[in-house]
């Protein structure tokens, strides 16, 4: 790869597990990369401004808000969205206790909501309410006024044998 | 109808009102498979940017967009010009409100723009980023005007009048005046006065407004995908401002990522989008981004409220008046009109309370700041602050505890129907009720004890209760006679399908609360089949019958009864064709999960498939003389009162740090009557969510204009809302009152929480202060507020 | 929108809705480059001055971009220099490598045992998917007012490593912030890692801050680091954010504690000095004055955890 700076720029990377080619614009954003150029439209955008967190994905394992992440800068990376990470079946007892709880109601939040709270539930440490609260306090949500999402977390940090009192 | 038990359904399959199951048709969220406006593909699309008006007021002297033109991807340039040469202009006004005015609004501002956000120009581009680079190119030379900002001076005679054809900044007023007033001050033994503010806030729904056009040139057709509660209304606004057949209009609705009110008002430039789809012949989609969001989203909340109540020596209430004050934007939105709050401040002050003697006024007035309109609950927040925080002010002034004298003021439970002194009539509350119960969830003796306790430890905790009132199911008599055209009834068309489902057409509409789920327990309930037959039809004005869509909470209560009449009727058509197949009397047969059964034995007859097959399959297994009608359509509107108003009340226990003062949300409460709940996992949802945006308005929300009429924190980072860190949970419980004016007796939950919550908060806060001698009446309560009420900083 | 606070300015221009057509969220065109050295960063910073810009986390600078406060014409992103992550603990010292995420600091038992200071900050920055990405170095190169990072620095007697084609340079913390948003960074510089004494024998570190929000920016801040031995505070360092452009080295209430007892008394004389360190500004959201009130809340606070009986903060 030609190192002058440019406009555009072809990357490689793997997207749900399969690897993805483009040229892309070098201004353009992780999640309007994914929705535009890949039409994986199960990520949102909120504000892109990095505040509401809709736009949360995976990059190497890791959660990150897309909107904040050049497409360009994950060349070489892995990304997971809700897609794929439905697909895999990592986050159906979270889902399905979101379900149960009608802990969702737009579902404009959701799938950011649940991939976040991904990282706290499937982390391997106790976890109580308070600290759900915490973990989720870069994610808005209008509509539920997040209890039922702490309870769904909670429930389902118990069930994997991490939840704890409070 | 039984009050305790609901509605009888007349059969004993599995009945689902007041089921608490997951959602239906909902799951798809969960894994990303929702489609909102922006997640819809359609070829050759277009994007719609606007340039807007840095200026609060100001004239347009002129217009280059020569520069923007050659950027690239542009696709076309607007302007208000050419916008206005597809559509008419709209006034927010309706006819039946005496001596309401407003100024012709056109979508793109033409000569002069009215407020810092207005939409100027509109740059079409093949991207959006390649339309956001066009538009900082565009140079609009402004000679900027005096800005009206301040509510309190807008009438006074030298402030600059917006439009000067209407002679004054006065939107609207309503005065109600009942009773002898003075002479019940005059010989009150006490008089408590107060002066509530509440900031302007906006609804930040998290999908901001979205909508994507295409025109049709060779059949005249425009067909719109839009993020709205009301379909059918934008229906009728755009064919009738775009000149163009209702039918060839078609609205869809797919998912909608929140609303909460914002979505029901015609907005400019989403108008423009849908001109620029009909000058490209190409689909141009505009999707708000969140600062543009901020100046462009409808507003709401920004009251005054000077309020005072007279009291008699045993604490009886003798006489109430208020005044109420509030800023719009330049023009009264479209259609429903910027009156609407303060018709219900107007209206609901003392609302709970038995009303001897009341004077209320209200009053809009224009401002050059954004366009102002309705928002979750919209007057009952502002109407339950002043009632509320003038009641805990009077029963404090008497010596009497808070909860004894609205125990003795409520309404009495044998006064129903009760009208009040602006006309407003209540079939029937539960207020005495519903307090015994709050107070029981509360444990409140247990509460005033650790209050106490604490105090002595200077830990500063307040205890606040707020009764509220809220309307749902409304008639026709708030839009009606206006002259808009705005459905007040729903319908419902329950088709049974050739495998034995149901598929369900309803006029309803999903922003999220669950709108979908409740019309499918009903039909499903209706009918006597199992919810995993149904499939529910909403957001397609080609589909769907008419009606008004979701707002003011008549999702369940009028959509609800048109579903629930329909399946009646259906199950009843059900039963007669079978009755006469088999040849007995359809009083024998039932119809119980799915299947058409015996009554009195449960023997299967035929199932539902086997019916469905019959009918659309083998007429001639049918008597010659017999058709059976297996797709039935009902509607109803609710039309015995001008809503069926709703009550309940609400609990607020919150600790105040005194050396920061930060406020720290210990527990909320809320207890409301909703009449018969399909579905109580919903309807509790739907209240907490209202609560949390209720502390909001509390709290944190307001929209800070500067004196020049900018908008000062116009982004996620400055516009505070609740995140969820510092929530409360919030428990709930219910009563139940179900009205008599439907055979499902629900009324709405959907803005209740919002209605009580902010009062709730406010009664708490300052129960905490009092000892510190302390009161806030200003929202948000913030930290620097409440600081500088315990002169902790001057 | 007012300076203090999250994304403003970073060019000098007015921010959000007031900007002339309020057009954007979407990021102005600009050319991106990866450069494999630092050598190649720096022949880049040299090519274009002060049109290029830095790109590490991206958490401040790309919703700068986005809301197109900022417009660079090259952005060089440098998260291929691998050799910029990492701590690394010496004999007397904790080398913080600029790109080292914030989640790294924020896990690291190192950090956790020789720089508590940062252990207690860690948790206030912004929110696990922005330190996931966000970088220590891009945190302290941003500088905004607001930032826990910077101001702890301050206390902790960093001093930052600046790289430019000609080598590099060491700047002590208080003398890098020198305004809002502005450095000691030149145009052709880029930091590159922070040396930070490890906390002393007897030393405590003291974390507060003030925001409505967890996760948000800090109205106020404080971060302060003391020594405490036989019942009374010596070489204290009182470092407020949020109250001004930069972070403030409250010298007059930090000289006030020398060798003083904790109580009611001290605290009470040390927050009567800060009228003497602090000025800040009145804003659209808060006025000069609560803001005062509320860096003497911090001092409480502080004050309370350098005289905490259970801490753990020895070698």
């Amino acid at each position: 790869m030609s190192n002058e700076p440019n406009e555009w720029l072809d990357i490689n990377l793997t997207v749900n597990g399969k690897a993805v080619s483009r040229r892309v614009s070098c201004r353009k954003h992780l999640t309007d990369f994914l929705r535009e150029d890949l039409d994986l439209t199960g990520s949102h955008l909120g504000c892109e401004h990095g505040v509401c967190g809709a736009c949360t994905v995976k990059l190497d394992g890791n959660i990150v808000r897309g909107c904040l992440l050049l497409a360009v800068q994950c060349n070489g990376a892995r990304v997971e969205t809700i897609e794929g990470m439905s697909e895999s079946g990592e986050l159906s007892d979270l889902q399905q206790a979101f379900h149960e709880l009608n802990a969702f109601q737009c579902g404009f939040c959701t799938p950011a909501m649940l991939i976040t709270a991904s990282e706290l539930c499937y982390g391997g440490h106790a976890v109580t309410r308070d600290d759900i609260r915490k973990h989720l306090s870069g994610n808005y949500c209008r509509c539920t006024g997040y209890q039922a999402i702490v309870d769904a977390v909670h429930a389902t940090c118990i069930a994997r044998g991490q939840g704890a009192v409070k | 109808m039984n009050r305790d038990t609901g509605p009888s359904v007349g059969h004993k399959g599995t009945t689902y009102i007041g089921a608490a199951v997951p959602r239906p048709n909902a799951k798809r969220l969960l894994h990303g498979r929702g489609k909102y406006v922006d997640d819809i593909r359609v070829p050759r699309v277009a994007h719609a940017v606007f340039y807007r008006s840095p200026h609060a007021h100001a004239r347009i002297l002129s217009i280059d967009t020569s520069e923007a033109e050659k950027s690239p991807g542009i696709l076309r340039v607007i302007t208000g010009v050419d916008v206005a040469q597809l559509c008419t202009p709209y006034v927010g006004v309706l006819a039946h409100i005496k001596g309401m005015q407003s100024a012709p609004q056109l979508p793109l501002a033409v000569d002069r723009a009215r407020w810092q956000g207005e939409p100027v120009v509109g740059v079409i581009a093949e991207t959006r980023a390649q339309a956001e680079d066009a538009a900082q190119l565009i140079n609009v030379d402004w000679e900027p005007l005096p800005a009206v900002t301040d509510p309190e001076s807008a009438l006074d005679s030298g402030t600059q009048v917006i439009h000067p054809l209407l002679g004054s900044n006065l939107c609207f007023e309503r005065s109600v005046d009942a009773g002898k007033v003075d002479d019940a001050f005059a010989r009150a033994h006490r008089v408590v006065e107060c002066t509530f503010s509440m900031a302007r806030h906006t609804a930040v729904s998290l999908e901001p407004r979205s909508i994507l056009a295409e025109y049709d040139p060779s059949e005249q057709q425009l067909t719109i995908w839009h993020s709205t509660q009301v379909p059918h209304q934008m229906q009728w606004v755009l064919a009738r401002h775009f000149n163009i057949p209702e039918p060839r209009v078609r609205v869809v609705v797919p998912d909608v990522g929140g609303s909460f009110g914002l979505k029901i008002h015609t907005y400019g430039d989403e108008l423009a989008t849908v001109a620029a789809a009909i000058l490209l012949c190409r689909p141009v989609k505009f999707v708000a981004d969140r600062m543009e969001s901020f100046v462009s989203d409808f507003h709401a909340r920004e009251h005054r409220v000077k309020a005072k109540m007279a009291v008699s020596k045993d604490g009886d209430i003798l006489a109430i008046e208020a005044d109420d004050l509030y800023g719009i934007g330049p023009y009264s939105g479209h259609p429903r009109g910027a009156a609407n709050e303060g018709i219900q401040v107007a209206n609901l002050v003392g609302a709970p309370y038995r009303q001897r003697a009341y004077r209320g006024r209200s009053r809009a007035v224009f401002q050059n700041k954004a366009m102002y309109g309705q928002y979750r609950a919209v007057g009952h927040p502002i109407a339950t602050i002043a009632t509320e925080g003038l009641a805990d002010k009077a029963a404090r002034s008497l010596g009497l505890d808070p909860v004894e004298f609205r125990r003795r003021n409520y309404i009495p439970a044998n006064a129903y129907p009760y009208t009040l002194p602006s006309g407003v009539m209540f079939e029937r509350l539960s207020q005495h009720e519903s307090l015994e119960k709050i107070l029981a969830m509360m444990d409140y003796p247990a509460l005033r004890d650790e209050q106490t306790r604490l105090r002595r430890q200077n830990i500063y905790r307040g205890i606040g209760l707020a009764t509220f009132i809220e309307n749902s199911n409304a008639s026709s008599a708030t839009y009606g006679p206006g002259g808009v055209s705005i459905a007040s009834q729903d319908g419902c068309t329950v088709k049974l399908t050739a495998t034995g489902g149901l598929t369900v057409a309803s006029s309803s509409n999903e922003i999220g609360q669950g709108a979908y789920a409740a019309i499918a327990q009903i039909a499903a309930t209706a009918v006597g089949t199992t919810l995993n037959k149904v499939k529910v039809i909403m957001g397609d004005t080609d589909a769907t019958p008419y009606g008004g869509g979701n707002t003011g909470s008549r999702g369940t209560g009028i959509a609800g009864e048109a579903a629930f009449q329909a399946g009646k009727a259906l199950r009843a058509n059900v039963l007669g064709f079978v009755a006469r197949l088999i040849e007995s009397e359809a009083s024998l047969l039932d119809i119980r999960d799915g299947n058409v059964v015996d009554s009195a034995s449960g023997m299967t007859h035929m199932t539902l498939e086997d019916v469905a097959r019959t009918a659309y399959f083998r007429p001639d297994q049918v008597p010659k003389d017999y058709q059976p009608e297996l797709i039935v359509t009902r509607s109803y509107a609710q039309k015995t009162y001008t809503g069926t108003y709703t009550n309940g009340i609400q609990g607020s226990y919150l600790e105040i740090d005194v050396n920061t003062g930060f406020v720290r949300l210990v527990r909320h409460w809320v207890v409301d009557d909703c009449g018969t709940i399909v579905n109580p996992m919903l309807v509790d949802e739907q209240i907490r969510g209202a609560v949390v945006q209720g502390i909001g308005e509390a709290l944190y929300e307001q929209c800070i204009y500067s004196p020049e009429g900018q908008l000062m924190n116009g982004s996620l980072m400055d516009y505070i809302v609740p995140m969820a860190a510092e929530m409360p949970d919030v428990e709930v419980g219910h009563t139940c009152t179900p009205t008599l004016t439907s055979e499902l007796g629900a009324k709405g939950a959907g803005e209740a929480g919002a209605a009580g919550a902010a009062a709730a908060i406010m009664n708490a806060l300052n129960d905490a202060l009092y000892p510190l001698d302390a009161q806030l009446y200003s929202m948000p309560f913030t930290p620097e507020r409440i600081l500088r009420a315990l002169g902790k900083v001057k | 929108m007012r300076p203090e606070h999250g994304m403003s300015n970073p060019d000098g221009r007015d921010s959000g809705c007031d900007r002339d057509g309020g057009v954007g969220l979407k990021s102005p065109a600009f050319r991106y480059v990866k450069p494999a050295s630092l050598a190649e960063t720096f022949g880049v910073l040299k090519s274009f001055g002060d049109e290029a810009r830095l790109l590490a986390g991206g958490q401040s600078l790309l919703a700068a971009l986005n809301m197109r406060l900022a417009s660079p014409r090259v952005l060089v992103d440098i998260n291929d220099l691998a050799d910029l992550a990492g701590i690394r603990v010496s004999e007397n010292a904790v080398t913080i490598g600029a790109l080292t995420r914030h989640r790294t600091v924020e896990r690291s038992p190192d950090i956790r045992r020789y720089l508590p200071l940062l252990y207690q900050a860690m948790p206030y920055v912004a929110h696990p998917a922005v330190r996931n990405r966000g970088t220590f170095g891009g945190s302290i190169s941003f500088a905004d007012p607001a930032a826990e990072l910077p101001a702890c620095c301050v206390a902790l007697g960093a001093v930052f490593q600046l790289a430019s084609e000609t080598g590099v340079r060491s700047v002590p913390a208080r003398e890098f912030f020198k305004g809002m948003y502005e450095t000691a960074l030149r145009p052709d510089e880029a930091l590159v890692a922070a040396d930070i004494p490890v906390i002393g024998r007897n030393y405590r570190s003291a974390f507060a801050e003030l925001s409505l929000r967890h996760g948000d920016y800090a109205i106020v801040g404080l971060a302060g680091h003391a020594k405490y031995e036989d019942g009374a505070l010596s070489d204290v360092r009182l470092v407020y954010f949020g109250v001004g452009s930069a972070p403030v080295f409250a010298e007059a209430a930090s000289r006030i504690l020398e060798g003083k007892t904790p109580s009611p008394g001290t605290v009470l004389a040390a927050q009567r000095e800060l009228p003497r360190d602090l000025a800040p500004n009145d804003d659209a959201m808060y006025s000069a004055a609560v803001r005062m009130h509320w860096a003497g809340e911090l001092l409480v606070k502080v004050v309370e955890q350098f005289s905490a009986k259970d801490e753990g903060n020895r070698e």
